[in-house]
């Protein structure tokens, strides 16, 4: 699925971000392809929101290379926010409002017309059988749906990569499996997925992953390859193998 | 410009889908105008006066006699010295004093004039005024009648005077007071919790994320309730005028571009709290202590800003909304136009400005 051939659609070179004296980033160098499914683990506080903030551009790095989506992070931020979607561990869609107007909103506000919104959405809700609940609020949907929706929302203006961060906290396992296939088809559609997560198991499902350890990549391979290298039976080992040293406490799982 | 559009209309669902917001929007002006305003004003009934009459003749006497009879008024006290007066008042009984001058009745007949005092407590500034308006009416009353069965036609002059309260401070000062309240309400505090919750439910982060720029976030956040203040200035001035008959005397146009200053300046500072808080609770704290107490307290509304010790005097200069009562008062009631509220006014768009620069650069300030 990857082409490493291609051009990368994110690549960070020497990435630092410093607040004070306190550096979040330590010189992060990764590149993520075209499709990929990238898993970016690493405990509470080991700087992954920081190095999000920076790829949607929503913070400015301290110094480093970094283009996202072949357009660079301290200028050129507005062209960024209109090739990434994004989805947070908070849930984004809002309460109060209908599907459908959830949808329009976010089609809205990525400058899609109305009439892209309304056969985009038609298709949407056919595809996630929600063809009764259009007109119902979202506080009164199962989470299960709402996070589902709250993906297909996040990629609703087709951007070529989407940042996920935590998408499945709180969620069902089966719910997770069924999200796991949306982003499956996501990646097949051609759309980079830049996941965090604090599932293990769901490291396994990713194209690759980089574990970051106290602001720095400690690791970055393929699942398997890391298993290997490691050898541990499976990536939750890798995690606590390079992150006990620094963060005893706050492994998860 | 359609993305700022859909902003705007997504907004307005929020509004208008929660029950409690809306109750404060719409419910809350009207209650407070009807609450403030049949509290101030009382019907006159009842109303305790006592007469020094210096001249003691027919005319005097028909003339008190016409004030009692007309339902209004409870004679409590005959008083026979100047000091008795201030008794009469005293005792709370009282809280209107008649005086006939000497020689009523002759000075009548000789020069077709006398001068009859009314003295107030002026306390209760719109009683004060009440009553004093119902007693002149009942004394031209007098001479209208009398006027029609002589040829000689005579002349009462009634002097007026307001005790404890000479300017009749408070009286319909409550709109203005309920314009500056509310607008800090709606446009403070409604504005700093909707943007709060977007914070709280992590929308925030997606809209940031998203191709829309912060200065588009936050105006398409604030247009809505900017209108919605807009139509309850309409209301506020609307129950005052036709249900308690409070006149705007100066420009509409002027007293409505100054409320929509106003507004500018409760808006911005909605920002700011909003840039503070993370949460809609803090939101709703700060705007409650920070400014809406302050608004009620120690903007002239209810206390006047003259009796306070000097330390919270000046804390009264930085209050927008003590500006804000004066221009509007002035307006309404006075009839002035920009020419003499232009000072006022210029605080008002000074402190404007000052909260929109430093909530924009905190908003700024808070992305990085």
């Amino acid at each position: 699925m990857i082409n490493t051939a291609r051009e990368p659609i994110i690549r960070v070179r020497n990435m630092v971000k410093k607040f004070g004296a306190f550096v979040a980033n330590d010189r992060l160098s990764f590149e993520i392809f075209p499709g990929e499914i990238f898993g970016f683990l690493g405990a509470n506080g080991a700087g992954k929101t920081t190095a999000i903030r920076i790829l949607c551009g929503l913070s400015k790095p301290t110094s480093g290379e970094i283009k996202v989506a072949g357009f660079d992070a301290y200028h050129q931020t507005e062209q960024i926010k209109h090739n990434i979607g994004y989805m947070s561990q908070k849930f984004s869609l809002y309460e109060d409002l209908t599907v459908y107007e959830n949808i329009r909103f976010y089609g809205g506000i990525y400058g899609l017309t109305l009439s892209e919104i309304r056969s985009r959405s038609a298709e949407l809700i056919d595809q996630l059988g929600l063809q009764d609940f259009r007109n119902v609020l979202i506080k009164s949907l199962p989470l299960g749906w709402k996070q589902k929706l709250a993906f297909s929302v996040a990629i609703f203006h087709r951007p070529k990569i989407v940042f996920l961060d935590e998408p499945t906290s709180g969620v069902d396992p089966i719910t997770r499996r069924q999200f796991w296939s949306m982003i499956y088809a996501a990646a097949h559609d051609g759309i980079t997925v830049f996941v965090t997560t604090h599932y293990m198991d769901e490291a396994e499902y990713c194209d690759r992953v980089s574990i970051m350890v106290d602001g720095r990549i400690a690791a970055l391979d393929t699942p398997e390859s890391l298993i290997r290298s490691f050898q541990v039976k499976n990536i939750n080992d890798v995690f606590i193998k390079l992150a006990r040293p620094a963060a005893p406490n706050e492994v998860n799982q | 410009m359609n993305r700022f559009a859909g902003f705007v209309r997504k907004e307005f669902f929020h509004i208008f889908r929660d029950k409690r917001t809306l109750l404060i929007l719409f419910g809350l002006p009207i209650a407070q105008m009807l609450i403030f305003g049949f509290v101030i004003s009382n019907e006159v009934r009842d109303v305790g006066i006592a007469f020094y009459d210096q001249s003691h003749d027919a005319v005097t006497r028909k003339i008190s006699d016409k004030i009692v009879s007309s339902g209004y008024f409870l004679p409590e006290f005959n008083i026979q010295s100047p000091d008795e007066i201030e008794k009469a008042f005293r005792s709370g009984k009282v809280r209107e004093v008649i005086v006939f001058e000497p020689e009523f009745g002759k000075k009548l007949e000789r020069l077709g004039t006398a001068n009859v005092q009314l003295i107030l407590d002026a306390t209760d500034a719109n009683l004060a005024n009440l009553v004093s308006n119902y007693t002149t009416g009942i004394i031209q009353d007098f001479v209208t009648k009398s006027n029609q069965t002589t040829q000689r036609p005579i002349q009462i002059v009634p002097e007026v005077r307001m005790l404890y309260n000479e300017n009749l401070e408070s009286a319909f000062l409550f709109v203005p007071g309920i314009m500056a309240l509310i607008m800090v309400l709606v446009s403070a505090m409604m504005t700093s919790i909707s943007i709060a919750r977007e914070k709280e439910m992590g929308t925030m982060e997606v809209l940031l994320i998203s191709p829309l720029k912060p200065m588009q976030i936050i105006i398409g956040k604030v247009v809505p309730y900017a209108v919605l203040s807009c139509v309850n200035v309409i209301t506020i001035l609307a129950l005052g005028y036709f249900v308690f008959g409070v006149p705007v005397q100066g420009s509409l146009a002027l007293l409505l571009a100054e409320c929509l200053l106003y507004i500018l300046l409760a808006l911005s500072l909605g920002i700011l709290i909003s840039s503070v808080a993370n949460s809609q609770l803090i939101a709703m704290l700060i705007s409650a202590v920070g400014l809406m107490l302050p608004t009620i307290l120690l903007s002239g509304f209810i206390f006047p800003i003259e009796n306070m010790p000097k330390i919270l005097q000046w804390i009264c200069q930085i209050m927008p909304a003590k500006w804000f009562i004066i221009i509007i008062k002035d307006i309404m009631l006075k009839g002035v136009g920009l020419g003499y509220v232009w000072k006022e006014t210029l605080v008002l768009i000074g402190m404007t400005g000052l909260f929109l620069l430093i909530s924009l650069k905190k908003f700024k300030i808070r992305l990085e």
